[in-house]
């Protein structure tokens, strides 16, 4: 019996020295990529190239979720709000929770998972067949060449497609109760006007979804570059880049918003 | 000048902590020659390939390349040295999402200046010479295996190295491209002057090639001699190799007790 | 993928991505009506600022002129202190009214400012010395009850 719990606190430590041993690996990875930059950042079309794929192809989800996300946003916001004949808020509702949160979390839930997946499985794929070997035997650094141009495209990319989603979503909401069902189109535009505000809400955003952008190709990169090169090892890390960073947007996003709206109606 | 040694490995040992896989090698190799490494899989062969491009370092004793002891230079100068060396991965290592053109430009882009209009005709000289000069425009999921060995092995060359090291090149191959890999290895290796270091266990491939072999077992060289030397050989270990024979000193069955009794049979009497 | 193409693309993505940066800052946060960078800020002090918060519009003839920027406890007079950063394209008199309204008869509290006759105009700093506080509903009705009592006293 004590044997057992002695075993099971043994686990525990284990798996704690491991996660933190795991998170120095990353943080030293992280330090190694932004020293590295230089090279990506001054031939940029290595970016340019990474941006299509990481921005451009996760422009139509982006998109498209927006859309609906603002729609739905509309939809239930209207259904609330006419109860105490305020459905002329519905503008307002619609428009902060898309730029505070909404904007920012979703676009950066949908981004590692449409994204980052694809940074890592292609970076592991790369070590898996030896291409990062044969880079480094040429002579080349792959952090430099592979991994900064990658890490650099995702975090330009991100603050563009939570912008996007935003402007998306206040046009779904838009669709829906002025077109649908009716609300005033002047109110809806004048109410989110009055209630948002540039730097509080729209910047506050803005800078969350910077944030989230290092966050999601950081943890992409490092998981493509320590995945084991073999074809479980890569599945698994594509895995634990989207569960990782999902939970690190989350946390990171109450962090923010404990920092940035404390105080503030 | 063909008699120059370009590598010297001295008394290298190699150990993970809990397993020794090189033992007090030595070997020497020269400008020009085409040296074939042969072992069992696992006995350290592509272990003395990393540790003489100064991927790992060794536990004791040194390599020395043109001169200079690979693991005692600085991250720097370990790249400098690596521009002189080329390397063929098993299985080709192409950038996939660059196509054959790219892929042979790849270094002279990476380490040169040289205008857009030079690169091309050095590009097209390159797989000119691996015999893909028409087909620079292919991706390298449009290759067969042994098209991408030959354009991995443009690629090698692309800077003209005094070395080029081959991590299994006949692995997988049909019986034409195996004899076209050959073939070319001995060929580019005479015409540039360079030196090949061919890691295999394909005997017949490689003793119509080289100059001098060297059998690593159990993280020692065996034996080592010319192809000549080697097919006279009456050594049990050397002669099990090239014949290809199932059981001798390297044994069939992994150590093991007593058939027998793994079966539980010892008691009952036959 | 040629090369052109894919540039034509990340063209595209970031022309959009700023234009969307451009909808959300003017047409969504309303930036060209409130602009930080040339306002100046003026205080006025308030017996009861009701449920006034901070980033409330401050009004003039129903036109956001400018934000409630800070709001705090004076221990000097006991009243509370609003600093208001004001759209610096728009100059009041000295003399300006100010008054916590109600938008509506649930909405938000705003500053409503009417402006006097003096010929002096409100500078940085400065400070708005006639005020009126917000309508506080048990002050409004407690008012009301006393002055229905003061009627019925007078049959």
């Amino acid at each position: 019996m004590l044997k057992q719990i002695i075993s099971g606190i043994q686990n525990i430590g284990h798996r704690a020295i491991e996660s933190v041993w795991r998170l120095g690996v990353a943080s030293r990875f992280f330090i190694l990529v932004l020293l590295k930059s230089g090279t990506s950042l001054r031939r940029f079309d290595l970016v340019i190239r990474e941006l299509y794929f990481t921005g451009v192809l996760s422009l139509i989800i982006i998109v498209v979720s927006g859309l609906f996300v603002g729609m739905v946003l509309g939809l239930q916001g209207y259904e609330t709000l006419q109860k105490y004949g305020s459905e002329s808020a519905v503008g307002t509702l619609v428009a902060l929770s898309l730029v505070r949160e909404l904007g920012p979390v979703v676009a950066a839930l949908l981004f590692a998972s449409r994204a980052g997946s694809a940074i890592t499985a292609e970076i592991g794929l790369m070590k898996a067949t030896e291409q990062l070997a044969a880079m480094g035997m040429m002579a080349v650094d792959p952090i430099a060449r592979v991994v900064a141009p990658r890490f650099w495209a995702g975090v330009i990319s991100m603050p563009f497609l939570a912008a996007m989603f935003s402007v998306m979503g206040v046009f779904g909401g838009y669709l829906v109760t002025v077109l649908f069902i009716g609300v005033d189109e002047g109110s809806y535009w004048s109410q989110m006007q009055s209630a948002v505000d540039f730097r509080f809400d729209i910047l506050n955003g803005f800078i969350k979804s910077c944030f989230f952008g290092v966050a999601v190709t950081a943890i992409a990169v490092f998981e493509g570059y320590d995945a084991p090169p073999t074809a479980e090892g890569v599945s698994g890390a594509t895995t634990r880049t989207v569960v990782t960073s999902s939970l690190v947007i989350l946390g990171l996003d109450f962090i923010l918003t404990a920092f940035m709206f404390r105080g503030v109606s | 000048m063909a008699s120059e040694t370009l590598i010297e490995v001295n008394d290298l040992n190699f150990s993970y902590p809990t397993r020794a896989i090189l033992n007090g090698i030595n070997m020497s190799m020269r400008r020009g020659q085409v040296i074939a490494v042969m072992g069992g899989s696992g006995s350290g062969k592509t272990t003395l390939l990393r540790l003489i491009s100064g991927a790992i370092q060794p536990t004791s004793g040194y390599v020395k390349f043109a001169g200079e002891v690979v693991h005692e230079l600085d991250r720097d100068a370990l790249f400098k040295l690596r521009r002189k060396m080329g390397m063929l991965f098993q299985f080709g290592a192409l950038f996939t999402d660059l196509s054959v053109f790219d892929n042979v430009a790849f270094q002279m882009r990476e380490h040169t200046n040289l205008p857009e209009s030079m690169i091309r005709d050095l590009v097209l000289m390159k797989l000119h010479a691996v015999g893909l000069r028409g087909g620079h425009q292919l991706m390298p999921n449009e290759l067969s295996g042994g098209m991408a060995r030959r354009v991995a092995l443009a690629r090698s060359i692309a800077l003209d190295p005094m070395l080029i090291m081959y991590d299994e090149p006949f692995t997988g191959l049909d019986p034409i491209s195996l004899s076209v890999i050959g073939n070319l290895i001995r060929r580019l290796t005479d015409s540039l002057g360079m030196t090949s270091i061919v890691v295999t266990h394909d005997v017949h491939e490689s003793l119509k090639i080289v100059d001098y072999v060297y059998f690593i077992a159990d993280g020692v060289i065996a034996a080592e001699g010319t192809p000549k030397e080697v097919r006279e050989s009456i050594a049990p270990f050397v002669h099990q190799f090239i014949h290809g024979e199932e059981d001798g000193p390297v044994p069939f069955h992994y150590p093991a007790q007593a058939y027998r009794k793994d079966l539980n049979l010892e008691d009952i009497v036959a | 993928m040629q090369r052109t193409t894919m540039d034509l693309w990340v063209g595209v993505f970031v022309i959009t991505g700023i234009i969307a940066l451009m909808i959300l800052s003017l047409k969504v946060g309303n930036l060209n009506v409130y602009n930080p960078a040339q306002s100046y800020v003026i205080t006025g002090n308030f017996e009861n600022i009701g449920g006034l918060k901070i980033r409330a519009p401050v009004k003039s003839a129903g036109v956001v002129v400018g934000r409630v920027t800070n709001i705090q406890f004076s221990t000097e007079t006991y009243d509370a202190v609003v600093s208001m950063s004001m759209d610096g394209q728009f100059e009041f008199p000295k003399d300006t009214f100010a008054s916590i309204l109600t938008s509506g008869l649930l909405g938000e509290q705003y500053i409503g400012l009417a402006a006097g006759g003096d010929e002096a105009k409100l500078k940085e700093g400065d400070k708005i010395m006639k005020t009126n506080s917000a309508m506080v509903l048990e002050e409004l009705i407690g008012r009301f009850l006393f002055n229905k009592a003061a009627e019925d006293d007078s049959f």
